[in-house]
């Protein structure tokens, strides 16, 4: 019999092409888009889950001949996602709410409805790859260097990494558009989306304000030693290691290097002042190994779009390692996740502290 | 596959016969109703009858009955027609809270034209209770509004009471019957209301016409501005072919109703007791009884109300989570909150809806199906 699989469907060129490549490979394919957010007012045509996104998803699948469903997730987004994203912002930390979305919607909740339907798999248009090694499921690489979207999947349990194939592991962006385009599917030439869906036009705090009622108030830049350099806008529109934007001139270049909630103050500092030897992580999820025993080298991404840093990985208790760089490294912002890597192979990663 | 529907509450199959009614009027009686020559003449005739066979079947006059594009716009004409004609004696409106969306969503824009509207509770199996709606009266009330039988749970009100309230402090008395014609007997020369509101489609008519039901005297504001059809109270060309295919529908519907209801309630009523049979924490939602002779609405604790639907489509057969005026995807109905229901037990609801052409075996293969998918959770 044929395998059963529900790909989610953004109604972007991804998730789109993901759903043709499985239908493709003989697998039998619902859609389906996770309506996470929806606000009518500020319903953009790029973010992922606007009526126009479901439109162009439904239009996708009926030219595939697919079954096509719009399921609500938008509570447990609202819970797990928008509220861990705003609390960590309140705490004076970066948090990146996408990690949390895979970990608790796409292929938590998600998966768990697709198997109550009695799906064998949930797809997404991920580029990444699985595969199996010696009884362990492993998360690697995608063969695009540019597109690869393994850091953001770091979170993935064996469990679920068994239930889960991304298609669009073996290609490149351009020809998943030429594949598209060949499909005759009218998204072939969307743009790629950037942004946090349910932050428009990167205003963060707006977000929170409308979800707290907690006002965004102004306050100090400060040196390291206290001294007023200037005023800010308001501590969520900052994060750790930014230059640009801060409108101070103190004659040589600024960063962030603090931000302190408590007396609602950004410090700024030189660029030694955002260099960091190390970094304590938490939060740990593991995919090639169980856990972490010993020392091991691995690269380090500290960011989505960072480059991978060289650095010893040290277990430090039960849910904790430290991260000691090779070299060190600017702008370690706390609430964003670091991600371990071997070679090709997702090691595991964990939130910075 | 065989493929079974269920869901007749939201649309029903067009019968043969209306079809054939309908035919002559898309080709060959095509003429434009307002004009003058035989063309038209025909258009309108053929209008007229079905006016009259519509008022004759609810036992009302055919200058009260007005055709419109659909049961929401009748609703909407009702509702704001009736409020903006009346607003000099009061601004204050009484709804019941599990209303379907084109009374809902009126009412809230009458209130944002400086309109009051009480939105009057229900018990735990969807009734309004006279006593609740005497106590919301007021000096400036000028309208009230109860669906006749709900669209989600099937919950019949108990209309000629509330209606009576009404008119005993001096205010007018709307229903949406949208799912009740043609699925009861209604007789407007018993039950006293001043406007009422159908739709064709519910009982195997076409869709796009509805009408409304005015009493003879009753003052309204036309809602469509324009040429003079429906006695200058609703412009625009009359939908002749739907109009004809209405009246045809509610004239077969009508005919052998007892019998018909009989077959319904008996299939709905096997489908109630096996599907309960299956697991004792499934909940039938609405009333036991006053119900209408199709609706089922069960809240299912062990299984999500979405998932459920998808299986269901996916091996064949259409349901509904409740609604389907808020299904780009499920969300937990307003009418079992009113209720009282909780969000989970809202979230995990299925209606089916039967109609006289639900057959044994429809209802035979969706037991086979739902012990399946039921079966697969408990394990």
């Amino acid at each position: 019999m044929k395998k059963k699989v529900m790909v989610g469907m953004s109604g972007g060129v991804d998730s789109s092409v993901a759903a043709a490549l499985l239908l493709e490979q003989g697998y039998e394919v619902v859609g389906v888009t996770m309506q996470i957010w929806q606000d009518d007012k500020k319903d953009d045509a790029g973010s992922c889950c606007s009526l126009s996104a479901v439109d162009d998803a439904r239009r996708v699948a009926n030219t595939l001949g697919i079954p096509y469903y719009v399921l609500n997730f938008k509570e447990i987004f609202d819970q797990k996602v928008i509220e861990y994203f705003t609390n960590e912002y309140l705490r004076g930390k970066t948090p990146n709410p996408c990690i949390a979305c895979n970990r608790y919607i796409k292929f938590d909740e998600f998966l768990r409805k697709a198997r109550e339907m009695g799906m064998d798999y949930v797809a997404t248009g991920h580029y990444a790859t699985v595969v199996q090694e010696n009884g362990r499921y492993l998360l690697k690489r995608s063969v695009s260097v540019a597109k690869d979207q393994t850091y953001p999947l770091y979170n993935l349990t064996q469990d679920q990494l068994a239930h889960t194939l991304f298609p669009l592991a073996p290609y490149e962006k351009p020809q998943v558009r030429e594949m598209a385009k060949k499909l005759g599917l009218g998204v072939a030439s969307k743009p790629d989306s950037q942004d946090i869906c349910f932050v428009v036009h990167r205003d963060y705090a707006s977000v929170i304000e409308e979800r707290t009622g907690i006002k965004v108030e102004p306050g100090n830049f400060v040196d390291g030693q206290g001294k007023i350099l200037g005023r800010h806008k308001g501590i969520y529109h900052y994060t750790i290691g930014q230059r640009k934007g801060l409108g101070i001139a103190t004659g040589k270049p600024v960063f962030v290097s603090k931000i302190d909630v408590d007396r609602n103050e950004i410090v700024l500092g030189e660029e030694s002042s955002i260099l960091a030897d190390s970094l304590i992580a938490a939060d740990l999820n593991f995919i090639a190994i169980d856990r972490l025993e010993a020392p091991v080298q691995a690269t380090v991404k500290i960011r989505y779009g960072s480059r991978e840093a060289a650095a010893t990985i040290e277990p430090l208790g039960a849910d904790q390692v430290k991260v000691v760089f090779e070299q060190p490294q600017r702008a370690v912002t706390a609430g964003q996740s670091v991600v371990f890597y071997q070679g090709d192979t997702v090691l595991g990663g964990g939130i910075i502290q | 596959m065989q493929q079974v529907y269920l869901d007749n509450a939201a649309t029903t199959r067009l019968k043969q016969e209306v079809l054939e009614a309908m035919l002559p009027y898309l080709q060959e009686s095509y003429g434009n109703a307002s004009s003058l020559y035989q063309l038209g003449q025909q258009s309108k005739r053929a209008i007229e009858n079905a006016r009259e066979s519509i008022a004759r079947l609810l036992q009302v006059q055919p200058k009260e009955i007005y055709f419109t594009a659909s049961g929401t716009e009748a609703d909407n004409w009702a509702l704001k027609g009736l409020a903006m004609a009346h607003q000099h004696r009061g601004k204050h409106l009484i709804i019941s809270s599990i209303e379907h969306h084109a009374i809902l969503h009126s009412a809230h824009f009458l209130e944002r034209q400086g309109f009051e509207v009480t939105y009057l509770p229900v018990d735990e199996f969807g009734v309004v209770q006279p006593a609740v709606l005497t106590a919301a009266m007021r000096p400036d009330t000028i309208l009230v509004s109860i669906m006749w039988a709900n669209n989600e749970i099937g919950t019949i009100q108990p209309i000629a009471e509330l209606a009576r309230i009404a008119h005993d402090h001096g205010v007018f008395f709307h229903t949406d019957a949208v799912q009740a014609v043609g699925s009861l007997e209604i007789d407007l020369s018993v039950v006293n209301v001043d406007a009422l509101s159908f739709s064709a489609h519910k009982f195997h008519g076409p869709k796009g016409v509805g009408a409304l039901f005015l009493r003879n005297s009753v003052k309204i504001e036309p809602f469509l501005h324009g040429g003079s059809q429906e006695r200058d109270l609703r412009a625009g060309t009359e939908n002749v072919v739907g109009i004809v295919g209405m009246a045809k529908a509610l004239e077969l519907a009508l005919a052998d109703l007892p019998k018909k209801t009989a077959y319904t309630q008996t299939l709905r009523d096997q489908l109630i007791t096996e599907i309960r049979a299956i697991d004792s924490k499934i909940k039938l939602n609405g009333h036991p009884t006053q119900r209408l002779p199709g609706n089922t609405n069960f809240s299912f604790p062990s299984m999500a109300g979405d998932v459920l639907l998808m299986s269901l489509d996916m091996q064949g057969i259409a349901a509904s989570s409740g609604s389907a005026c808020s299904a780009l995807s499920v969300e937990p109905s307003h009418v079992l909150l009113a209720c009282g229901i909780s969000k989970e037990l809202a979230k995990s609801a299925l209606r089916f809806s039967l109609s006289d052409d639900t057959t044994q075996a429809d209802i035979d293969r969706l037991l086979v199906v739902m012990r399946q998918l039921l079966q697969k959770v408990s394990q």
